[in-house]
């Protein structure tokens, strides 16, 4: 049986109009298959930062299809679990609070999405700090609050650029630690994900699928799929596959620059 | 905290506090300046004992002034503060007239009260509200505009309503700017009762000062003075503490990172 993509972008084009128009997209195609982590790859600037906050129903494209789950999203928020480039963690709320802030707004009752949000932030190394403020946890608890967040939300998980902030150090550690938690525990229960980047080791440590995007007007170059064994070991970018994989990343971006 | 870092942190302000008072004794006793001009501070203390019997009626009647204007301020500050952020071109009209409004000298305004709502409580709680509602209105209207777009259009991403984003975003992020507004007003709610008392009252603080400087008795002008500054410093007190239970996470430790 053919399933619709969890998430599909056809022809999607938009321009921010204003004193200049900036045309951000041109004519992107891109595919996301159910249970699968696929990532968007380019330079700072070049569109997939909104093309993120389109399929987040943040934006009204110009032109074009977003469907998440087979469903519109143009201009409709609420169907996929966002994450914006800051942590964002609502301050006056305690780590409990800002894991169930999406179950809430969806109308869950508080208990019963404090009893989901539990077991993952056991799972995502914060069971102790579950009544303390953002501002006493570090960069990394704050980002894995941030991702605790996003994943309790519904729908597909939209990531943009959830390591940026962090030291380069600890930005690896994540990116193995959020593979792990992606890939357990079985791949039924594997939730569709879209992560914006523009770190290539990140890209395909974490992904299925990469897509590399072209500077601005951003349109997809190439898709390139992922073929190493997961769970992967933070080792695995020094293996020869992933060289061959990041020459031909490299390849595109450097084809994708204006 | 220790008790050697209570020393560190409040020992200085006592310390120059109490060196002050005892230079101020010892250069009254040494000059032998008269006491209609500068009492010395032991003479003061013998003052406030000479009117313990009069001054805590005085002082309920300044406080509730003070504490009722307060009120007023709170109440109508907030609310002008959120039509001001939700109507812009509202905000445009009044910002101006808001900060043509402080500039008209409190002994201009204060008359003008008692003249129009005559000498009962009402005008001094009126001036006080005048004194009080500009820091709290300015402040809250900001933080309500300052509410961080990262966290309103997460709220919105999550399925959030307009009505969720008030509630989860920019009312709490507006809080600690209020209570910044609130900090200030009760510092000078006070000082706006007696001010208010001082054109014609029939009891408070400001009548004690009027009377006592009449009939030159500095000392007791001063121990006014010292109670007016107790009254101010518990009102700025109790707004601190009432920050502290309503905004926790102003007051958590910052990260370490």
């Amino acid at each position: 049986m053919a399933t619709s993509p969890a998430i599909e972008v056809r022809a999607l084009s938009h321009a921010f109009t204003g004193e200049r128009t900036v045309e951000a997209l041109r004519d992107v195609n891109l595919e996301v298959a159910a249970g699968s982590f696929a990532s968007l790859i380019g330079r700072s600037g070049c569109g997939k930062s909104t093309l993120l906050r389109v399929l987040a129903g943040l934006i009204e494209p110009t032109d074009g299809a977003a469907r998440l789950n087979g469903e519109d999203v143009r201009g409709r928020p609420g169907h996929a679990a966002y994450m914006p480039q800051e942590d964002t963690l609502l301050p006056w709320r305690r780590a409990l609070g800002n894991a169930v802030l999406g179950l809430e707004l969806q109308g869950v009752p508080r208990s019963e999405a404090e009893g989901l949000a539990r077991p993952l932030l056991e799972r995502f190394g914060l069971g102790e700090f579950m009544r303390a403020w953002p501002a006493e946890l570090s960069g990394g608890m704050r980002q894995r609050l941030a991702l605790a967040r996003t994943f309790l939300a519904r729908g597909p998980l939209l990531l943009d650029e959830p390591f940026g902030a962090l030291d380069a150090l600890t930005r690896q550690e994540m990116q193995i630690w959020l593979q792990e938690v992606w890939t357990a525990p079985t791949a039924d229960e594997r939730r569709t994900a879209l992560l914006v980047t523009h770190d290539i080791d990140e890209a395909l440590v974490l992904s299925d699928v990469v897509y590399v995007m072209s500077d601005r007007p951003g349109t997809i170059l190439e898709r390139i799929e992922v073929p190493l064994a997961r769970p992967r070991a933070l080792t695995v970018v020094t293996s020869p596959a992933f060289a061959g994989l990041k020459a031909r990343v490299l390849e595109a971006l450097v084809r994708g620059r204006s | 905290m220790s008790a050697l870092g209570q020393v560190r942190m409040y020992g200085p302000a006592f310390g120059l506090m109490a060196t002050l008072l005892l230079a101020w004794e010892v250069v009254v006793r040494a000059l032998e300046v008269p006491a209609y001009l500068v009492p010395a501070p032991s003479q003061v203390v013998r003052a406030g004992y000479e009117v313990r019997a009069v001054l805590p009626g005085h002082v309920r009647t300044t406080l509730g002034e003070a504490v009722a204007g307060l009120l007023l301020a709170v109440v109508s500050g907030a609310a002008l503060a959120a039509a001001m952020a939700s109507v812009p071109w509202l905000r445009r009209a009044l910002y101006p007239l808001l900060v043509v409004s402080q500039n008209v000298p409190l002994v201009v305004i204060a008359p003008l009260l008692v003249i129009w709502f005559g000498f009962g409580v009402f005008p001094k709680v009126l001036v006080v509200a005048v004194v009080g509602f500009f820091p709290i209105a300015v402040n809250t209207v900001e933080g309500l505009l300052a509410a961080d777009r990262g966290m309103t259009e997460l709220v919105r991403s999550l399925g959030g309503s307009r009505w969720q984003e008030l509630r989860h975003v920019r009312l709490p992020a507006a809080l600690p700017h209020f209570f910044g507004g609130l900090k200030i007003s009760a510092t000078y709610a006070v000082l706006g009762a007696v001010i208010g008392e001082w054109v014609g009252a029939s009891s408070g603080l400001g009548l004690f000062i009027t009377r006592a400087q009449t009939s030159f008795r500095t000392d007791r002008v001063f121990v006014a003075v010292v109670v007016i500054a107790a009254l101010s410093i518990a009102l700025f007190a109790l707004a601190e503490a009432l920050a502290r239970v309503v905004v926790p996470w102003r007051y958590a430790a910052r990260s370490k990172e």
